[in-house]
């Protein structure tokens, strides 16, 4: 029953071409369904300076005219507030994430295995949204070593690079190299582990 | 389903599934889906390509391939198609049609009550197509081009429209939740 005709004239040997839905760069929902997100002001920036056509079929005079019509006063008002509300919201909540990432720290630990032999444990990197993952694989291609991503007591993520290379990896950071983007210098903490406790603590 | 829903804590494990059972998923997606072959096997599921099956919790299983989420299944129910994919084939599943004042509710997951699809905006399949309890509906919306959530349906279309309240599709998947969000897996 669904096999209408537009569809039936798509079909041919190579089956029915799938569609290409554009999507909102903002807030990756189909440029409709922008109004019911919460960065509505962005993404109707977005799309007037990407898409002027669209934007005017969303947004222009008859399309306001013609969605009015659909809504009582009472609901269209209810939308309207809760849209703004939301982007209150995504705005804060953004902004507690920038703050969190501009707080957090990263931690480049030397700990001693036995008396000449050390192992690098890199901690907080997925904090400024990088792979871990990824970033180990580097380090063991960089450092020609043994790099994991394991978890340590309290139970995040580190990645343990075999060796000193405590320089190296702030070098690394410092310099943006490959994935390990985003980290500011200033966020960087070095931290000596000996078999006896205490650390000597030094800035980068 | 996926309001909530985080890849390091929601997903037990992945396999790549025996040809076999492939095999007999291929059938029922043919089987379950207004589709033909020759579209299944050239735009979304190639004949030599392995899917992968990602286990949930509660039984949810969602089969990817090349790590992009394709469709996903609660217990041995219906295959349901993600979004993406939908919005790529809009006809592999039914339409029903809500109108745009159960939009704003629709996008914070809630299940979609009958007023909103018997309603002025809204729109359900004729009694001559009616569709019955358990069928996968993607969910499209008033005035847009685009659906806006995959469902099951409650209650029979013909019913819907006799008893004219209740919750008429729970909804699976929606635009905007962590499944949409999760691009790959």
């Amino acid at each position: 029953m669904a096999e209408t005709s537009a569809a039936g004239a798509a079909s041919n040997a190579e089956g029915i071409a799938p569609l290409n839905v554009l999507y909102c760069a903002v807030c990756s929902l189909p440029p409709e369904y922008c109004e019911f997100g919460s960065h509505f002001t962005k993404c109707k920036a977005w799309l007037e300076e990407a898409h002027p056509d669209l934007f005017e079929r969303y947004y222009g005079e008859d399309a306001l005219t013609k969605k009015a019509a659909t809504l009582s006063l009472a609901a269209a008002t209810a939308l309207e507030a809760d849209t703004a509300k939301k982007e209150k919201k995504a705005a804060a909540k953004e902004d507690a994430e920038e703050k969190r990432k501009m707080a957090s720290r990263v931690t480049i630990k030397r700990i001693e295995r036995n008396k000449k032999k050390f192992v690098t444990a890199v901690m907080g990197l997925e904090a400024f949204g990088i792979d871990l993952k990824k970033a180990s694989k580097q380090f063991a291609t960089k450092f020609a070593t043994g790099a994991s991503v394991s978890k340590n007591a309290s139970g995040t993520d580190e990645i343990v690079v075999q060796g000193d290379v405590t320089d190296e990896i702030v070098e690394m950071l410092e310099g943006n190299v490959g994935v390990l983007k985003g980290v500011p210098a200033d966020n960087i903490i070095c931290v000596e582990d000996k078999k006896k406790k205490g650390g000597e603590n030094s800035g980068a | 389903m996926f309001k909530k829903f985080s890849p390091g804590t929601d997903i037990a494990g992945q396999t790549i599934l025996k040809s076999s059972v492939q095999r007999t998923i291929r059938n029922n997606l043919l089987a379950q889906w207004n589709i033909d072959q020759t579209t299944l096997e050239t735009h979304i599921w190639p004949k030599k390509e392995a899917l992968v099956l990602v286990k949930g919790r509660e039984h949810l299983s969602i089969y990817t391939l090349h790590g992009e989420p394709l469709f996903f299944q609660h217990f041995d129910g219906p295959f349901i198609p993600t979004l993406k994919l939908l919005h790529k084939f809009p006809k592999v599943v039914p339409g029903v049609r809500v109108d745009r004042g159960a939009i704003r509710f629709l996008l914070a997951g809630a299940n979609m009550m009958a007023p909103g699809f018997t309603s002025k905006g809204g729109w359900l399949p004729g009694p001559d197509a009616p569709l019955a309890v358990g069928t996968v509906v993607s969910i499209e919306t008033e005035g847009n081009e685009h659906a806006a959530a995959v469902g099951i349906l409650k209650m029979s279309t013909e019913e819907i429209k006799a008893a004219g309240k209740g919750v008429a599709v729970e909804i699976m998947c929606y635009l905007g939740d962590d499944l949409w969000n999760l691009a790959k897996i």
